[in-house]
């Protein structure tokens, strides 16, 4: 249970989640519920594939991820900040708008509304061999992973310096607790507001691309409720880029865990609960009250 | 509140046409129709679904019949697209997988002017199908025991390892016949056995396949057989990536990875269908059930420009001795 290879799987299945719940806490931590998150996921998978299969570079696909995550963002932030609407109706209906829009756009470009061809994935950094022993001694530790996973772990670091370590940080986090003290002090609820939601999108469509271009295609549904996972890691994570990160090393671990039992005697029905039963004891036993920003839901 | 509820019904509706894409090809009336359900997996899988579309597309050049294919969205849509395609009169109507069988012997029951055909039908035990039915099944362990016997030959670690996609007898079949053909070879070889999950959706998750894969290289395998749908092409992948050796399933996969397929079992899906078709057309469709193995040519194992630098002719003599064993009946392959 322990071993490399383990580890190794464990943080792969937590990057998409990791970036996700980043996304999921700048929307939360601004006031809007954002349970688009999955099919956020779902698009940016779809929009990386896409880009990449017409430019044959994964970076470009993975750029085209963020950029289709925010626009579909931009979506919920209109419906849920301008007309107000209720934010997880607005949510409940991009998820379902994306599952059937991306199929449908599949079906449109590729012929088949369940896969599209293989692509091009990201290549794993590595200095070139002229660097001698410095490539020797490096290219072992950044190109272990694939890239994209680097870049989870500096985007939880930078969230958390963002949150707490900046002005931008502090509005947005105060336009979550009490709107109505931003807005006195001459601050934009609005803009605070599409700011997270925005951002939000953008990670998400981030996890979203990893998660494609790592399996070199898309396929139907391929989020598979990692979007709702993502989400829950990050009320476990108490609404913290360092909490959520935790959480979703834990998922990502009992899933990993979940892979390498098999074959060993144990019936996988059984085996493939430990992740779900892991969420479940942890929700109850670890964590205790988690309290999400006062005003989320609230439209203003 | 009422404008999202309008909001939410608008995208259901959206969301849930998108859901049943069918492509309708022709149009004349009275031409010879034919229309195809697919699998979870779906068209573009590389493997079982796109076997049997060649298989259509393959009747459709022949002989000029009309083909329409239907990719269901949601589970629920699947008996809902054969009845669909029933009532539009279509002439032979074909079911690509297992999970069609209970929706098959409804509907050809209600419609008994139709041929209906259900590629891999899970068959009751003494079932009697309607005249109208032809329940199709392959014996995937033969040409599994000898993928199996070409892994035990060129592996250098000694452990093999076997991705499979929804945990069921049928697949069962693929894990059993491939450690039969293993320990033909190697008695004690040691095998890894992995499932994607309990569900249809495992068929359909490469991103599993490719994680369940490394975690088997990463323990040492060095080949594995996937017998997982379109979730093998992340198998597939996974041996591209750390450069160890995958074996193909049901479509010859051997092209997607040169170098890094050993070989491909290969289920003739599209023959099936082809003929299914072929005596529709002829007016001598019969129903029931029919099986098809090594001995019909309906399994095989794959040998073309992608792989011949793998295979060695001893691993040729060995998987050829042992296909002859088992035509002849002198090795039984277990299914189980």
């Amino acid at each position: 249970m322990f071993e490399l290879a383990v580890l190794d799987s464990a943080l792969r299945m937590a990057t998409p989640l990791i970036l996700t719940a980043l996304g999921g806490l700048f929307s939360e931590r601004s006031g809007v519920v954002n349970i688009a998150l999955e099919g956020i996921l779902l698009t940016g998978a779809f929009a990386s594939i896409v880009a990449t299969y017409y430019t044959g570079d994964p970076w470009a696909g993975a750029a085209a991820g963020v950029f289709a995550g925010m626009l579909v963002s931009l979506l919920h932030a209109v419906v849920s900040i301008v007309f107000r609407a209720d934010q997880i109706v607005s949510g409940v209906a991009i998820n379902l708008l994306a599952m059937g829009a991306t199929q449908f756009l599949t079906w449109i470009i590729w012929g088949s509304s369940a896969n599209s061809p293989p692509v091009a994935g990201m290549a794993h950094w590595a200095l070139p061999e002229s660097w001698g022993v410095l490539a020797r001694v490096v290219n072992p530790v950044i190109g272990h992973y694939p890239p994209l996973v680097y870049v989870a772990l500096g985007s939880v670091a930078l969230a958390h310096v963002v949150l707490f370590r900046t002005p931008f940080g502090l509005r947005l986090r105060a336009t979550g607790e009490h709107p109505e003290a931003v807005d006195t002090l001459g601050v934009s609820v609005h803009l605070m507001r599409f700011s997270g939601v925005l951002i939000s999108g953008a990670l998400a469509g981030l996890g979203g691309a990893f998660l494609a271009l790592n399996t070199h295609q898309f396929v139907k549904n391929m989020s598979a409720g990692r979007g709702f996972i993502a989400l829950a890691a990050m009320i476990f994570g108490k609404w913290n880029p360092v909490g959520a990160l935790g959480a979703c090393l834990l998922f990502g671990y009992a899933e990993a865990v979940q892979m390498s039992l098999q074959g060993r005697d144990v019936p996988t029905q059984f085996v493939q609960m430990i992740p779900y039963l892991l969420t479940m004891v942890a929700l109850v036993g670890v964590i205790g009250r988690a309290r999400p920003p006062a005003s989320l839901g609230k439209p203003y | 509140m009422m404008k999202a509820t309008a909001l939410l019904l608008a995208v259901l509706v959206v969301a849930f046409a998108a859901g049943c894409n069918a492509t309708r090809e022709g149009g004349g009336s009275g031409a010879f129709r034919v229309g195809m359900v697919f699998d979870v997996g779906g068209k573009g899988d590389k493997s079982f679904n796109d076997s049997a579309y060649r298989g259509l597309l393959r009747a459709a050049d022949d002989f000029g019949v009309e083909h329409t294919e239907f990719e269901p969205g949601q589970d629920a849509d699947r008996e809902t697209g054969l009845r669909k395609l029933a009532q539009a009169d279509y002439d032979v109507i074909i079911g690509v997988g297992f999970l069609f069988s209970e929706a098959m012997r409804k509907v050809a029951v209600d419609y008994p002017n139709v041929s209906f055909a259900c590629v891999d039908f899970d068959a009751r035990p003494d079932e009697t199908l309607p005249p109208n039915l032809a329940g199709l099944t392959f014996r995937e362990e033969e040409g599994s025991f000898l993928v199996g016997v070409l892994a035990a030959m060129y592996t250098e670690t000694g452990r093999l390892g076997f991705v499979g996609g929804m945990d069921i007898p049928l697949i069962h079949k693929f894990e059993a016949g491939y450690i039969a053909g293993a320990r033909y070879v190697t008695p004690g070889i040691s095998t890894t056995v992995a499932y994607a999950g309990t569900t249809p959706q495992a068929f359909a998750d490469p991103a599993k396949g490719k994680e369940l894969a490394l975690l088997q290289y990463g323990r040492g395998v060095d080949v594995i057989y996937h017998a997982s749908g379109s979730t093998g092409n992340g198998v597939i992948e996974a041996a591209k990536e750390v450069n160890r050796y995958a074996i193909g399933v049901d479509s010859n996969q051997n092209y997607m990875a040169p170098g890094n397929v050993l070989t491909s079992m290969v289920k003739r899906v599209d023959n099936a269908v082809y003929r299914i078709v072929q005596s529709a057309l002829e007016g001598i469709f019969e129903g029931g059930l029919r099986e098809f193995g090594l001995a019909d040519d309906g399994i095989a194992y794959a040998v073309d420009q992608y792989n011949e630098d793998m295979i060695t002719d001893e691993m040729i003599a060995r998987v050829e001795e042992a296909k002859a064993a088992i035509v002849a009946g002198e090795i039984i392959v277990p299914k189980e």
